[in-house]
């Protein structure tokens, strides 16, 4: 459903120069501003002081006094650092997956269906139908169809492509599974829109040039489908590298397989421990806004923000 | 001859794959809710229109009441949400002011955050200010999320208004508020009702931030995160199923409305 808006954080700036100076501007934008200053950017303070903050001396579990505790950060990197290490990795594997999945499905529905407008529009709600089901009930089907007892499972032992004492659920593979299939649509969707603008004049002019079909697609298509390919890999690597649903255990994941956001949940809802989740939340945020800088740096789309 | 059909017929019928594969979670989801199922809903024990009949039925209608209140924040931060954002889409489009890189800044940031982040900072907030989370908090980090992703909507939407068509009102004499009530805002609409759309739907199928801030209240997703552990009721897969229907009937309107202006306008030259 989210697809209108990825939709145009692909498109092309398209802001006329601003016109006029009026204080109806600030009345326009005042209340939204203030809405996002008050649960916005005031959460995310509150974190901080929270992430720095020491047990009472004589409170419960859960109580905590605010102090300057920086060493809340280094205690959470040692006990947590395999955690952390595991989300970006597996945040990462689904990205790549999403984007090899996406990249030729994007490119069928966004160039060769330019001629059947109706195939077109059918193929792109199909792309964005996951959407209108339950995040978590399609998780859980995958879990019942990658269950021990499934037939896909079953089958699989059956002809001996996987080993009789095997599981697919609550491993590395299926959350990577479950996050590569919970993102796809947002990584196709961004790809399909720079990809049904493409300009075929451009790969024409590649082929008369004597370019075979490989190097006008690695020359031509992949720099001009860049803002499609950077827009997709962002919408799908945050939202993976913080997800905790595919990596619960009464979900995808197991022991083995808990992501930073199971433990961000399991320290501010079940242990109490708020610094130590807050302490997570900032890393986890600090290191995907390093990563998506450098990212849109590295790969020349700036405009995008 | 061969490779070169071969070659033409790979797309699409990977293409035809990958949609296949996209639609399997849901056709088990659909399939399954037509389960006689008893109380957890895993293995297949036979077709039955009950559960579709009887959705309230279940666990005293606990299932209906998380639903209820999942509509109920849907509709109010999908309202708060779209007013807001639209507003702030209309400034930034229409106007110069300052601090515009900053506002973008602000803009941005809250859907380049982890969810996680965005609802162990609320319920920090909250816990700090001694605010018990009920219905409210999770109204009120809906709108948060929700703002953004209206913006971004409805800022296109007003980029493609041709500003001749208002000046026209005012050269006719209109009060600014005359031309906003009957130009711009029966022009920004489309526009509008995609945002709300978008926000509803943001709303409804949020699990992660609402889990930190909902204390004792059920939403639809976080009733399934709870029975997860022991087993979801078929019920539940029949309103994930009729929310499914209405949203692709929605979706297909629009589609087929939009497909036939364009063809009207098209006529008209």
């Amino acid at each position: 459903m989210a697809f209108a808006a990825f939709a145009s954080t692909a498109a092309p700036p398209t802001d006329a120069p601003p016109r006029r100076r009026s204080p109806v501007a600030l009345l326009l934008l005042l209340p939204g501003i203030l809405y996002l200053v008050l649960f916005f950017l005031a959460p995310l303070v509150s974190l901080v002081l929270t992430s720095l903050q020491a047990p009472s001396e004589f409170g419960d579990i859960g109580q905590y006094s605010y102090a300057f505790r920086w060493e809340n950060y280094v205690v959470v990197i040692e006990q947590y650092w395999p955690h952390i290490l595991r989300s970006f990795g597996y945040a990462l594997t689904a990205t790549v997956l999403a984007l090899l999945f996406s990249y030729p499905l994007a490119y069928f529905i966004g160039v060769t269906t330019r001629r059947w407008p109706l195939l077109q529009s059918l193929m792109l709600v199909l792309v964005i139908a996951p959407f209108f089901i339950s995040f978590l009930l399609r998780t859980l089907a995958w879990k019942q169809i990658l269950s021990d007892e499934s037939f896909l499972v079953t089958s699989l032992k059956a002809v001996s492509l996987l080993a009789p004492d095997a599981h697919l659920t609550g491993t590395a593979f299926s959350v990577i599974f479950g996050l590569t299939y919970n993102f796809i649509p947002f990584m196709t969707l961004p790809l399909y829109t720079t990809l049904e603008r493409l300009d075929l004049r451009y790969l024409e002019a590649g082929n008369d040039l004597y370019a075979s079909p490989v190097q006008v697609f690695r020359k031509v298509t992949i720099p001009l489908s860049m803002p499609g390919i950077v827009a997709g890999t962002l919408l799908t690597f945050i939202p993976a590298a913080g997800d905790y649903i595919n990596a619960s255990r009464d979900f995808l994941g197991g022991a083995d397989t808990q992501m930073i956001g199971n433990v961000i949940e399991a320290n501010f809802l079940v242990l109490l421990n708020y610094p130590a989740a807050a302490a997570l939340s900032i890393i986890l945020m600090t290191v995907i806004l390093v990563i998506v800088g450098v990212y849109v740096k590295r790969s020349g789309t700036e405009e995008l923000l | 001859m061969t490779r070169l059909s071969l070659g033409k017929w790979l797309l699409p019928v990977y293409s035809a794959l990958a949609l296949l594969f996209l639609m399997i979670p849901i056709a088990y989801t659909f399939v399954f809710s037509f389960n006689d199922s008893l109380k957890s809903n895993i293995t297949w024990r036979g077709f039955t229109l009950d559960k579709w009949l009887n959705v309230c039925a279940v666990q005293n209608g606990a299932v209906c009441e998380a639903f209820g209140n999942s509509l109920l924040i849907g509709a109010v931060s999908t309202v708060l949400a779209t007013t807001l954002g639209t507003m702030i889409a209309i400034a930034l489009v229409r106007y110069r002011f300052k601090f515009r890189a900053g506002t973008s800044l602000l803009l941005f940031l809250p859907m380049a955050t982890p969810e996680v982040v965005l609802g162990a900072g609320l319920a920090a907030q909250f816990l700090s200010l001694g605010v018990p989370k009920d219905m409210l908090t999770i109204i009120l980090a809906h709108t948060m999320f929700c703002i953004s992703f209206v913006v971004v909507t409805v800022k296109a939407r007003v980029a493609g208004l041709d500003p001749a068509l208002e000046e026209a009102g005012r050269d006719l004499y209109g009060s600014p508020a005359q031309v906003f009530a009957r130009i711009t805002f029966p022009l920004l609409l489309p526009g509008i009702l995609a945002a709300a759309l978008l926000s509803f739907a943001l709303s409804f199928d949020d699990f992660i931030i609402t889990n930190f801030n909902s204390g004792a209240v059920t939403t639809f997703p976080k009733y399934i995160y709870i029975s997860a552990s022991r087993g979801i009721p078929a019920e539940a897969n029949v309103i994930a199923s009729a929310v499914f229907i209405l949203a692709l009937v929605i979706v297909v309107t629009a589609q087929v409305s939009a497909a036939a202006r364009a063809k009207r306008q098209a006529r008209l030259g």
